[in-house]
C-alpha cells in the first residue's frame, strides 16, 4: 500500500498538470520550438522564415494560405470532435468529404442554368446531405448489425476514392475529355471571397458560426447532454431509460458526416471550382488530430484547424521556397496525436488509480 | 507459354496484400486494430530502397522487415505499454512514417524524384510445379519471396491453432482476464503479436520495391495497410479466409490493367470499388463472435 501511495505521489504533478487548460497549448509550443530548432539546424534559417512568412508571418500567407486551408479542417474536426464525443469512431472524414464535394460539383455544373442565384445554396445543402449520406451507411451498419465503424468508414473512403475517380473520367469529366476532372463551376454555383485581392472566402464565417452552433449544442442543449453521456458512458446512458443509445449515436454520426460533406462542398464552390483525384491531401485524418488536440472541444477545433492549417500551409511554401520536404509536417501533426494520446491515458489511468485507492 | 495476363496480374497484386494481411491477422487475433500497418508498408518499402544498395537483395529485404517492425514497436509502446487509444496511435504512426519516409527519401535522392532503378529480385523457377498448364508459371515462376508468402498460410493455421502460444494469443484477443487467470502475460504477447504482424507489413513493401516495381514512390503503399484490414475482416478473422481475401482484392486489381489493356467497355473504377462494398457486406452479415472480442479496445 505504501508504494502504491508513493506511486501515486510521483505522478500526481503530471496528472495535475494534464488536467489543466494548458497541456495541450503547451505541449503544441514544445513540440513546435523543437521542430523549429530542429529545422533550422538542419536546413538553415532560410527553411524557418519560409516556413514563417508562408504560414503566418505575412498577411498574405495567413489570410490567402493559411485561414483558406483552415476552413476544411475546421469542419471535417468539429465532425470528428461530435463522433468521438458521442463514442462514434468516424475515421471517414475523407470519404464524406468527397461524397460532400461530388454533390457540390454535380449541382453546380447540372442544375445551375435552372437554379440560377439558388445553385450555391443548393450545392451547399446537398453537398452537406451527401456527406450525411454517406456517413449514414456506416451509421446503419453499426445501429443495425453492430459492424466497427472503424472499419466501414475506412472502406467507405476507398469506395468514395474510387467513385469521384470514375466519375471525373466518366459522367462528370470535362467536355474536352481530355483531363481527369470535371468541369469548372459557373460563377453563379460559386462561392464570394471577401474581396478580389483575397482568396479568403465566406467559408471560414461559415465554419466559425458551426463552430459556436456545435459548443452551444453540445454544452446548452439537453440533446447534447445526450450526447455526451452516450460517449461517456453507453452502458450508464443506457440503465438510465431515458436515453436511446443506438440512435443518439446514429445522430452524431449523421451529423459528422455532415460536417464533412458541407467541408467538401465549400472546398469545391470556394477553392477549386472543379472535382478532380486527391482533391483531399488527407483532410480527414489530419481532421482526427485537430479533433484530438482541441481535446474534442468545438472551439478549440478552431484554434487547432488554424494550427495546423498553418503547419501544413508554411510546409508547403517551405519546400516551394527553401526546398525542405513538407512532408515534415505530418511528422509533427503524428508527435502530437502520440504525446497527447499518451497524456490522456495517463490520466485516465491515474483517475481509475485513485477510484480504487478510495475503495480498498 | 502463353500466360493467361489476368493470372499473371493478380499473383502479383496478392502477394504484397497476403503478406500485410497475414500481419494484420496476428495482430487482430490478438485484440489489436493495427491502423499503423499502412506506414509499415511505406516504412517497409523505403527500407529496402536503401537496404538493397549496401547488403544486397537479401539485405534488402531484412530492411523491409526492420522498419516495419521498428513501426510495430511504435504501436507496442503506445497500445501495450502506455494503453494509449489503437485507433488514434496507429493513424499517427501511419501518418509518422508517411513523414518519415518521404522526408528521408527527398532528403537522400531529391526532390526531383529521378528515376531510380534498383536491383530486383530474379524469379526462381519450381520445376515441375510451373509446367502447369495455365496458371503454373505465374505462380511458380516467380521470385523466392513469393513462396515465402504462399507458406504464410499454412504456418499462421498452424501457429494460430496449433501451438500453445497461438492458443495463447487467441485468449488474449478474446478475453485477457480469462488469459491473465491462465497464466498468460497478455502485454508482452499482444507487443509481439502488433511487432511480427508491422514486421511482415514491412516485408510486403519490400516485395512492392524488390520484387516488383524496382523503384521507390512516396505513397507507394497506396492504402494496402488499410486494405489489409479489409481482407481480413472478409476473411472472417482466419488464415485460410484471408487467402481467399487477399486473393478476391488481388483479382480486382489486377482487372484494372486487363481491363485497360483489352480494352474493355467498363470502368475499371467500378472494378476496383467491388472488393470494399463485398467487405461492407461481409461485415454485415458477420455473426456475433466472429472478430475477436477485444478488438480496437484498450481497456485491456
Amino acid at each position: 500500500m505504501a508504494t502504491t501511495a508513493r506511486r501515486a505521489d510521483r505522478w500526481a504533478g503530471v496528472v495535475s498538470f494534464l488536467d489543466s487548460p494548458w497541456a495541450a497549448p503547451a505541449v503544441v509550443l514544445v513540440v513546435l520550438a523543437t521542430g523549429a530548432a530542429l529545422l533550422a539546424a538542419w536546413y538553415g534559417v532560410s527553411a524557418v522564415s519560409a516556413f514563417w512568412f508562408g504560414s503566418i508571418g505575412s498577411w498574405y500567407g495567413f489570410t490567402s494560405g493559411t485561414l483558406v486551408r483552415a476552413v476544411p479542417l475546421i469542419l471535417t474536426g468539429l465532425g470528428v470532435a461530435i463522433a468521438f464525443r458521442a463514442g462514434v469512431f468516424n475515421i471517414g472524414a475523407d470519404g464524406q468529404l468527397l461524397a460532400g464535394a461530388t454533390a457540390a460539383a454535380y449541382v453546380g455544373l447540372e442544375w445551375s442554368a435552372a437554379l440560377g442565384h439558388a445553385s450555391l445554396p443548393a450545392a451547399l445543402i446537398l453537398g452537406t446531405a451527401a456527406g450525411a449520406l454517406w456517413a449514414g451507411v456506416a451509421a446503419l451498419l453499426r445501429a443495425r448489425f453492430g459492424v466497427l465503424e472503424v472499419i466501414s468508414t475506412l472502406m467507405l473512403n476507398f469506395v468514395a476514392t474510387d467513385l469521384v475517380a470514375f466519375l471525373v473520367r466518366g459522367p462528370l469529366q470535362e467536355p474536352l475529355h481530355i483531363y481527369p476532372q470535371s468541369a469548372t463551376l459557373p460563377s453563379v454555383a460559386r462561392l464570394p471571397t471577401f474581396g478580389p485581392t483575397t482568396q479568403l472566402h465566406w467559408g471560414l464565417a461559415l465554419a466559425l458560426v458551426l463552430a459556436g452552433a456545435v459548443w452551444w449544442f453540445l454544452a446548452r442543449t439537453a440533446a447534447g447532454f445526450r450526447l455526451r453521456i452516450v460517449g461517456a458512458n453507453p452502458f450508464a446512458a443506457a440503465v438510465t431509460g431515458r436515453v436511446r443509445v443506438t440512435r443518439v449515436a446514429a445522430w452524431a454520426f449523421l451529423a459528422s458526416g455532415a460536417l464533412a460533406g458541407l467541408a467538401g462542398a465549400i472546398e469545391i464552390t470556394a477553392v477549386t471550382y472543379a472535382l478532380y483525384d486527391n482533391l483531399s491531401p488527407g483532410y480527414g485524418f489530419t481532421a482526427i488530430a485537430v479533433a484530438v488536440l482541441a481535446g474534442l472541444n468545438p472551439v478549440g477545433v478552431v484554434f487547432a484547424g488554424v494550427l495546423f492549417a498553418a503547419l501544413e500551409t508554411g510546409a508547403t511554401a517551405m519546400q516551394r521556397d527553401a526546398g525542405v520536404p513538407s512532408v515534415w509536417a505530418s511528422v509533427v501533426e503524428a508527435a502530437l496525436i502520440l504525446i497527447l494520446v499518451a497524456g490522456a491515458s495517463i490520466r485516465a489511468r491515474a483517475g481509475n488509480r485513485h477510484l480504487r485507492d478510495a475503495a480498498s | 507459354m502463353a500466360v493467361d495476363p489476368l493470372v499473371a496480374a493478380s499473383v502479383r497484386t496478392t502477394v504484397p496484400l497476403l503478406l500485410a494481411a497475414g500481419g494484420e491477422l496476428l495482430s487482430e487475433r490478438a485484440g489489436i486494430l493495427n491502423i499503423g500497418l499502412e506506414g509499415a508498408v511505406i516504412a517497409g518499402a523505403l527500407a529496402a530502397t536503401l537496404g538493397v544498395g549496401p547488403w544486397g537483395l537479401a539485405g534488402g529485404y531484412a530492411a523491409a522487415l526492420c522498419a516495419g517492425a521498428a513501426v510495430g514497436l511504435l504501436m507496442a509502446l503506445f497500445v501495450v505499454v502506455v494503453r494509449a487509444d489503437q485507433i488514434l496511435t496507429g493513424t499517427a504512426a501511419t501518418l509518422l512514417a508517411f513523414g518519415v519516409t518521404g522526408a528521408v527519401y527527398r532528403g537522400v535522392y531529391g526532390a526531383t524524384g529521378v528515376a531510380l532503378t534498383l536491383p530486383t529480385s530474379a524469379p526462381f523457377r519450381i520445376p515441375v510445379l510451373a509446367a502447369i498448364p495455365g496458371v503454373g508459371s505465374a505462380l511458380f515462376d516467380q521470385p523466392a519471396v513469393f513462396y515465402l508468402a504462399y507458406l504464410l498460410i499454412p504456418i499462421l493455421w498452424w501457429f494460430l491453432y496449433r501451438t500453445q502460444v497461438g492458443l495463447a494469443l487467441r485468449a488474449v484477443g478474446e478475453s485477457p482476464a480469462a488469459a491473465g487467470a491462465a497464466g498468460i502475460a497478455a502485454g508482452p504477447l499482444r507487443a509481439a503479436a502488433v511487432t511480427v504482424g508491422s514486421a511482415l507489413g514491412g516485408l510486403a513493401g519490400g516485395v512492392l520495391v524488390l520484387a516488383q516495381a524496382g523503384t521507390f514512390a512516396e505513397g507507394m503503399s497506396a492504402g494496402r495497410g488499410f486494405i489489409a484490414i479489409a481482407i481480413v475482416v472478409l476473411g472472417r478473422w482466419t488464415p485460410l479466409g484471408i487467402m481467399i481475401g487477399a486473393l478476391v482484392f488481388g483479382v480486382a486489381t489486377a482487372m484494372q490493367y486487363v481491363v485497360q489493356a483489352m480494352g474493355w467497355p467498363i470502368r475499371y473504377e467500378l472494378v476496383l470499388m467491388l472488393p470494399y462494398l463485398l467487405t461492407l457486406l461481409a461485415l454485415m452479415f458477420s455473426p456475433r463472435g466472429v472478430a475477436p472480442a477485444m478488438l480496437a479496445r484498450s481497456d485491456v
